[in-house]
Parts: C-alpha cells; sequence; structure tokens
C-alpha cells in the first residue's frame, strides 16, 4: 500500500518536470514551424512594412537591437560590477549595506513595464532626448543593473580569500590586490554577468514599447540619437497584425531572436571555459 | 554565503578594532576615492528606487487633483481613451484574476519539479533536466507571448470555444514561464535543509515521500512560500503575454474565457509611447504604474523577508 503510493507521488513529481520539457519542445516546436516557409535572407536584408508579409524583414530591428545591447553592456557593466565589488570587498554589515543590498534585491523585482514609465518620464520627456536608441539603453542599462550586481557578488564569493590575503601580504593596497588578483580571476563570472545581461536587454520588450520605439522603420539606425525599433519590439509589432498572414513573419523574426541570444551564449560560454582552465 | 564574506572582512578590514595598527594604505587618497566611486555604484540602486517611486508618485498626485483617489480605486468602468472613466479596479481585478490563475498552475508544478529533481532524481537525470528548466528561465517573455498567440489561443478557440483573446490564454502561459522560477527558488530551500532530517526521518521508517512531505519539505516552508510571493509577484508584473492574447475589457470581469486587461498591460498599449505630457491618460499611466509598483513592492519585501528568516534558521 505504501509502495503504491509511493510510486504514485513519484508520477506525480515528475509531471511538473514533464510539463516543462513538453512546453520547451512544443514552444521551439510551434514557433519553427510556423517561420519555416518564411525564413529566407530577405528576412535579414528587408525593411519592415505593414502591408506585404511577404516582403517583410528586420533589418532595422537587427541593427536597433546590437545598438541597444551594445550601449547597455557599456553602461551597465562597469556600474554593476563597481556595485558589486563595493557590496562583496568593501560593506560592513552594518545598516548601509543592508538597505543597500535590499535595493538591489528589489530593483531586481520590479516589474519592467514600471522601468518603461521610469525611462519614459525621466530619458525620453524630462532630459527631452525623444525615444532615440540611447533613451533605450539608459532605460535597459537600469533594468538590468540589478542582475549585473548579484552576478558579480557571486563570481567574486567564488575567489578564494586566500588569494587577497596572499597580495595584501605581499605589500598590495586593497585595491590593488582587487583590480590586480580578485577580479582577474572572477572574469569568467563576470562574463557570465554580461551574458545574462546581454540576453535581457536583448528580450526586452515592455519597457521599449512605454518609451516609444517605433513599429515601423524603413532605415537603418546609424547611432545613439537614432529613433530604434528593436527585434522584440518589431515582432510584437507584427504579432498584432492579423496572424493568418503575419505570424509566420513574427515567428521568423523569433528564430532571428533566439539564434542571436544562443549564438551570443555560446561565444561566450567557450570563453569563459577557456578562461577557466588556468585557475588556482 | 554570508559567513564567507565575514571571514573575509575580518582579515582584510581590520580598522576600527586594531586601533593604529591599520595598514598604512587604508586611508590613502586613491584607495579612498576608489572605494568612494564603488561606493557610489552600490548607491545606485537605492538612488533608482527612490527616482521611481518619486516620479510614479508625482505624477499620480498630480493625476488624483483631476480624478479623485476614491473613485479611482472604487470605479469599476476603465474607458480612459474613449469615455475619459477612470476606475481602475478592472485592471487590478484582471492583474489578481490572471496571475493568481497562473500561480495555481505555475506553483504546484514548479514546487513538484523542485521536489522531483532535489529528492528523488538520479544525478543523470538531474543533469539533464535542471537546463531545460534554466533555458525555459532565459527565454524572452515575448518569445511565450508568441507561443500563446500561435499555439494556445487558437487551441482554446477550438476546444472551448472561447473567444480568441482571452485571459486563460495569460494564466495557462504565465503559470508556465513562473515553473522555472518556483523550482530553482524552492530547490535552492531544500537544498538548504541539513541531510540529518532527511537521514533521520528514513531511518525512522519514513518513506521517501513521507520523509519528503512531513520533514524535508515543512523544514524548507519559508523559503518556499518565499518562491512562491515572488513567482507570483512575476505574474503580477508580466506584460507582453497578458499584452499580446488576454484583449482588451472595460469592466470588472470574472469569466477567464472572455477578454481581460491587466495593470502592466494597459501601461504598455501600442499608444503608450505617443501620449502627449500632461494629459490625464498621460497621468493615468503613472498612477496605475504606481499601482501596480506598489503591489509588486509588497510582495518583493515579503518574500525577502521569508527568505532571509528562512536563511537564518540553517546558517
Amino acid at each position: 500500500m505504501r509502495r503504491t503510493t509511493e510510486r504514485a507521488y513519484v508520477v506525480a513529481f515528475l509531471a511538473g518536470i514533464g510539463v516543462a520539457v513538453a512546453t520547451l519542445a512544443v514552444l521551439l516546436g510551434s514557433i519553427l514551424a510556423a517561420a519555416w516557409p518564411r525564413l529566407s535572407w530577405n528576412l535579414v536584408f528587408n525593411f519592415s512594412n505593414s502591408t506585404d508579409p511577404s516582403t517583410a524583414g528586420y533589418a532595422a530591428a537587427i541593427v536597433g537591437t546590437l545598438w541597444l545591447v551594445g550601449l547597455t553592456l557599456l553602461f551597465s557593466l562597469p556600474l554593476g560590477i563597481a556595485a558589486g565589488t563595493y557590496l562583496e570587498e568593501y560593506a560592513g554589515h552594518g545598516r548601509t549595506t543592508r538597505l543597500l543590498q535590499a535595493g538591489v534585491t528589489n530593483l531586481a523585482g520590479v516589474p519592467s513595464v514600471v522601468f518603461g514609465l521610469l525611462g519614459l518620464a525621466l530619458f525620453v520627456r524630462a532630459l527631452g532626448l525623444g525615444a532615440i536608441i540611447l533613451a533605450g539603453a539608459l532605460t535597459l542599462t537600469i533594468l538590468v543593473f540589478p542582475y549585473v550586481v548579484i552576478t558579480t557578488q557571486e563570481a567574486l564569493r567564488a575567489v578564494p580569500s586566500s588569494i587577497r590575503d596572499a597580495a595584501l601580504a605581499l605589500g598590495a593596497t586593497k585595491w590593488q590586490s582587487i583590480r590586480r588578483q580578485v577580479l582577474p580571476a572572477a572574469t569568467p563570472g563576470l562574463l557570465t554577468a554580461s551574458i545574462l545581461a546581454a540576453a535581457r536587454a536583448m528580450g526586452e520588450t515592455a519597457p521599449l514599447l512605454v518609451i516609444g520605439a517605433l513599429f515601423l522603420q524603413t532605415f537603418l539606425p546609424d547611432g545613439p540619437e537614432d529613433p530604434f525599433v528593436a527585434l522584440p519590439v518589431q515582432i510584437y509589432a507584427y504579432s498584432t497584425l492579423p496572424t493568418g498572414t503575419w505570424g509566420g513573419v513574427a515567428a521568423a523574426g523569433m528564430v532571428i531572436l533566439l539564434g542571436m541570444l544562443f549564438s551570443f551564449n555560446i561565444v561566450a560560454i567557450v570563453a569563459r571555459n577557456r578562461l577557466q582552465r588556468h585557475r588556482w | 554565503m554570508i559567513e564567507a564574506g565575514a571571514e573575509r572582512s575580518a582579515t582584510t578590514k581590520a580598522r576600527t578594532p586594531l586601533g593604529g595598527l591599520e595598514p598604512q594604505w587604508a586611508w590613502a587618497p586613491g584607495e579612498t576615492v576608489v572605494r568612494s566611486l564603488l561606493f557610489l555604484g552600490a548607491a545606485f540602486a537605492v538612488i533608482v528606487t527612490f527616482a521611481i517611486f518619486l516620479i510614479l508618485i508625482v505624477d499620480a498626485l498630480e493625476f488624483f487633483t483631476r480624478v479623485s483617489p476614491i473613485e479611482f480605486y472604487t470605479g469599476t468602468v476603465w474607458s480612459p481613451d474613449i469615455r475619459g472613466v477612470y476606475g481602475i479596479l478592472p485592471l487590478i481585478v484582471g492583474t489578481l484574476i490572471i496571475a493568481g490563475g497562473a500561480a495555481l498552475i505555475g506553483i504546484p508544478l514548479g514546487l513538484s519539479a523542485a521536489v522531483f529533481l532535489r529528492e528523488y532524481a538520479p544525478p543523470r537525470v538531474r543533469e539533464v533536466l535542471k537546463p531545460v528548466l534554466e533555458v525555459l528561465a532565459g527565454i524572452p517573455t515575448i518569445v511565450y507571448g508568441l507561443f500563446a498567440l500561435l499555439f494556445v489561443a487558437p487551441f482554446l478557440q477550438d476546444a472551448f470555444g472561447a473567444t480568441f483573446f482571452n485571459g486563460a490564454n495569460a494564466i495557462i502561459v504565465i503559470g508556465i514561464l513562473i515553473i522555472p522560477i518556483v523550482s530553482s527558488l524552492s530547490e535552492d530551500a531544500l537544498t538548504a535543509v541539513p541531510t540529518d532530517l532527511r537521514d533521520g526521518a528514513l531511518a525512522l521508517g519514513a518513506t521517501r515521500f513521507e520523509a519528503t512531505g512531513r520533514v524535508v519539505v515543512p523544514a524548507a516552508f519559508s523559503g518556499i512560500a518565499s518562491s512562491f510571493i515572488l513567482s507570483f509577484s512575476r505574474a503580477v508584473g508580466e506584460t507582453m503575454i497578458v499584452l499580446l492574447v488576454a484583449g482588451q475589457n472595460t469592466d470588472v470581469t470574472f469569466r477567464i474565457f472572455g477578454q481581460m486587461t491587466t495593470l502592466s498591460a494597459w501601461i504598455a498599449r501600442p499608444a503608450t509611447g505617443d501620449v502627449a505630457a500632461g494629459e490625464t491618460v498621460y497621468l493615468a499611466m503613472f498612477a496605475a504604474g504606481f499601482t501596480l509598483f506598489v503591489m509588486t513592492l509588497v510582495l518583493n519585501v515579503l518574500s525577502d523577508h521569508l527568505r532571509v528568516r528562512f536563511r537564518e534558521v540553517y546558517d
């Protein structure tokens, strides 16, 4: 009797994992199936339109996303790594530290659409930037910041304290030991931080909708002060058109987005494994 | 985690207790400058949190001079663009139903996945399944939204005769979205329970399920509860899936197979970026955003509180 119930529970527990695995398969399968008839290089080279699905593409969206992700990394990595370094290497255990740490945790839980409101009110309107790439990148910087901080902290925690002590014992100042020993030793972990940040920045849609990203763009943005349409926003724009004819175009965009995400991940993971070979 | 930091700061940051014995570089100008710069970085999160709060509340207060807060929070008709009526209950009810429904789906599945991975799965199986959950957790929500639009919505339409856009689409897909969140955080909580407790129960003749259900899960309860609340908060804030498949509606409705709207989806509706500053609709976005922000903040603080308390028990 107990045996049978025990078996039944194992089956029930398997359901959770089963649903997750099945979803992943169905999700990728259904999107690939919808995208299949549409996949061609025209997608990458054509601009967007809302009248002819056979010629609609993602050229401006891809370039826009690359700009956004590049700038977001440029801003968020130094800031986030600095914050993580402070919290992990310098901060004591007092009230201030708890407040700073709680700030990071809470910021990670703020719904992304709220960051859009912040970007709209602060960067687009108050600073008068308008809905340009820079405004989008600044908004995304704030959004990914807590993830960079948390991952940096984990990376620094993994560096053995003997490395710090050795550097200090040889007469290095605290900052010298961090800059020359601890941060270099934590590079693989910091790479993980950048993958996470880039992946989030690449896939975020809601905040960009709120700050006013374009839906249609027929020129390539060539600087941070140009208006933009990002890849996920373009996918969303196509998704709002009748799905019978446009669903395939949206799904094909998804293949591009996921392709970019995966290839970025792979490059970073290979780089990380290379670096990890030389460890203490 | 914390103890490693404590040990390190005890060896390298012996300032006050040692009095004059501190290293000579400790207050060198360069060191102080670097330290201050890094501190500014760390303070950024708190500054931004206050900035968000300030920006939302300034425009929300401006909004409340035009629409009374009582009318706003008790009104049952939400039709800002057409009728100029601002009663936010339809959005709040929609948010709670969609997030609540998603939690009902995602939490049991996520917890059972965690229990399976932590308590039952052989290491081999675990090594294969855990990355699957991680991949799911890393997929952008627009992907889930498109999946809902191309797969779930047509399916529900055929199977239940639902309208194409409906609340159930969003409930199902957000439910799936939170599985990896619940499972990874609950698994952390289960892992933190000392093996002795597990072994003790098994030694007393409990089956694996009895040990898990009566000893391990109760011991990890506050950590697990923290993961439930956090995932509910994620569901409350989820935007793209709702925007793509839940539809639009203007009154309070409990019919999940009918159209529904949430706070976040209304804020991110396509017209958002074009609304002129100072218009009542523009201010309403911030009032709605403020409401959403407060809801998720309360949930997150509660979740964090439970997590910290849980950690203290076993550290």
